[in-house]
């Protein structure tokens, strides 16, 4: 057992932590502010993080990417989710599942990923389909050897900035015992493809500047080149590439509590009521003294799973209760920071109402508290013939 | 040419330091150490020197504690090709004097013969101001402080430095003991591949008798004290009203 950082996870967490904090902190109000992050803002830290050669660092250096572990990306992912999200997207970090790309689609979609030259996004989530992705009603037919994708997705996050986009789409139906089943198909997408449209979304409380996206797809033609896997495999895909990325949203839970809390300590160590600094009385000392354990248990738990990723080790059940444990701590943390705060708190002249705001969502994207305690009880009780 | 770059493992500046309570010094358990920032304006000096082809080895030396192998991996990390620690001490708390400091210095001058000493102008710890200077008097080399701005000219180097009053500029004739300023330049962040690299690079661990150094103190810190409170300022409506407040203050006759 050891749980200390070696030299170089030391230096990756330096080296994220300064990055953030020079690079992206400064940006931030504005972005709160409009709701936007303009382009030569997001081109700039686009370059910087390449120059520094952690774009990609998700990915096997194979492709050209950093060849990070499950548990050194999860510390640069927990850095980056002190700061805002919006601006973070472009310390580029493409999706994994861009490793199922065969032959051609290398150069013209892994590579250029890689490289930063093109950006993705990730599509799965309709107005009908949350949770229950199989229910989705975005849909493929063959035509002449192409196929013809009809349907909408909703709350695609990174889309207004994407390149491409990976789309899950259904493309046919099976007969089971337990009713009809929906066979999926994972599509590589260029923006601009005809028929093909990306357009605003909601205007959501959290996260403001990552935009949520609409895609519509209106007789939308792709050949088979297009296919990312095989054809109807989309959930062998989406399993193999897309289990690991609630460890992101753990890690990042984790980075952005550290932030909150160390805001919320210095304001307690600070602020006098009564004659005395506030953290004096019992009532905001043990709230933090709760919030600092819940925040290390989280941690703790988050790298662990990722650990286990490391070392070949099964850890479903493990990424779920991180991602779930995480998430909810961080609701737990921005809440009771605020009350330390107090009306000042709920301002939008202090971060702590944003990241109060922004910590909401992530209990509800990249599968609902409810989906990881369904996942974690079936783990245990499946063993069990239950 | 050869650049040598000592560094120091210093309290991080973002760091709100806590002074102990008998006094003694300022409490370093279980808080975050980082490089000097002006080291590492020196060490990012050096790598500049190499990329332009006017270095072709980076040497950083730390003298401290073995713990400072964390701030010459940083050194490695951002670009120097190896380094040498010299472990003076085990005790956090027992910081090596800048006569001590300085005869290391001097020995490792005499083992790698440096073009060039880039070091920092102060250490933020101690604030002293002295290293470079007292190594420039036992190397017999010359010396050019507080730079804002290097030019390496044949054998020798024009430095700009940044005095009261504006700014001067000497030619000083190599090898040369050069201590750097703020705004020399902005230290890179250490990349991916530097970090992953570093690992590899040659870290040489001595000690101070190996170069027959004595290290014991020859100062003594009588005591450490908090800085005085600032008191709460007055906002004047006019700048008759500002004359009287600084006359009552005793500060205008």
């Amino acid at each position: 057992m050891n749980f200390g950082l070696n030299d170089e996870q030391s230096m990756i967490v330096d080296t994220v932590r300064t990055f953030v904090e020079r690079e992206i902190y400064p940006h931030e109000d504005a972005v709160e502010r409009t709701g936007h992050v303009p382009e030569d803002l997001a081109q700039d830290i686009k370059q910087k993080t390449r120059d520094l050669g952690f774009y990609a660092c998700n990915f096997p250096e194979e492709v050209g990417g950093g060849g990070l572990g499950h548990v050194d990306f999860a510390l640069v992912e927990r850095e980056l989710g002190r700061a805002s999200m919006a601006l973070t997207h472009f310390f580029g970090r493409p999706q994994n599942i861009l490793m199922a790309c065969e032959g051609e689609q290398r150069d013209r979609y892994l590579l250029p990923a890689v490289r930063g030259e093109r950006m993705d996004a990730l599509a799965m989530t309709e107005p009908g389909a949350g949770s229950d992705v199989r229910g989705m009603s975005c849909s493929a037919q063959r035509d002449g050897g192409d196929w013809v994708v009809k349907g909408a997705k909703h709350f695609i996050s990174g889309a207004d900035h994407a390149d491409f986009v990976i789309v899950f789409v259904a493309t046919g139906e099976d007969q089971t015992p337990r009713g009809p089943k929906k066979r999926i198909t994972t599509f590589l997408v260029d923006r601009g493809t005809p028929g093909f449209t990306i357009r605003e979304g909601y205007a959501s409380v959290s996260h403001r500047g990552y935009k949520n996206m609409i895609l519509d797809f209106d007789n939308c033609r792709l050949p088979d080149a297009q296919v990312l896997g095989e054809v109807d495999q989309g959930f062998a895909v989406m399993n193999e590439w897309l289990y690991a990325t609630r460890i992101t949203v753990a890690a990042m839970a984790v980075g952005r509590a550290r932030r909150v809390f160390d805001m919320g300590l210095a304001y307690a160590a600070e602020r006098e009521q009564f004659g005395q600094p506030i953290g004096k009385f019992q009532g905001v000392s043990f709230q933090l003294a709760d919030m600092v354990t819940e925040i290390d248990a989280a941690d703790w738990l988050t790298l662990a799973s990722a650990w286990r990723l490391d070392q070949g080790l099964p850890a479903n059940r493990e990424i779920a209760s991180a991602k779930l444990y995480a998430t909810e701590m961080l609701a737990r943390v921005t809440d009771a920071t605020l009350q330390i705060y107090g009306g000042m708190g709920l301002m939008n002249d202090l971060p702590i109402a944003r990241f109060w705001r922004d910590a909401r969502v992530e209990r509800i994207w990249d599968g609902t508290s409810e989906i990881q305690r369904h996942i974690i009880g079936r783990e245990l009780l499946r063993p069990l013939g239950a | 040419m050869k650049v040598l770059v000592p560094v120091k493992r210093v309290i991080d500046y973002n760091v709100k330091v806590r002074v102990k309570a008998d006094g003694s010094g300022v409490d370093l358990a279980n808080v975050k150490m980082s490089m000097n920032p002006f080291d590492e304006i020196a060490v990012e000096q050096a790598i500049r020197m190499k990329e332009a082809g006017q270095a072709d080895e980076v040497v950083a030396v730390s003298i401290g504690v073995k713990q400072s192998q964390e701030t010459l991996r940083t050194a490695l990390a951002m670009g120097a090709d190896r380094a040498i620690l010299i472990v003076a001490t085990d005790d956090v708390h027992n910081d090596i004097e800048p006569l001590a400091v300085a005869k290391l210095l001097k020995a490792v001058c005499d083992e790698e013969q440096p073009g060039v000493v880039l070091c920092g102008k102060q250490a933020i710890d101690n604030d002293m101001n002295a290293t470079g200077q007292m190594l420039a008097a036992l190397t017999g080399w010359a010396q050019a402080t507080f730079a804002s701005d290097i030019q390496l000219d044949g054998d020798s180097a024009v430095v700009t430095r940044e005095v009261d009053g504006g700014l001067q500029t000497i030619k000083v004739k190599m090898p040369a003991i050069i201590s750097v300023d703020l705004r020399l330049n902005e230290p890179r962040y250490a990349s991916l591949p530097n970090i992953m690299k570093a690992k590899k690079k040659p870290l040489d661990e001595k000690t101070p008798e190996e170069y027959g150094v004595d290290v014991s103190p020859r100062l003594q810190i009588v005591s450490t004290g908090e800085p005085d409170q600032r008191k709460a300022g007055v906002i004047v409506g006019s700048v008759d009203e500002l004359v009287a407040k600084l006359k009552e203050a005793g500060a205008l006759a």
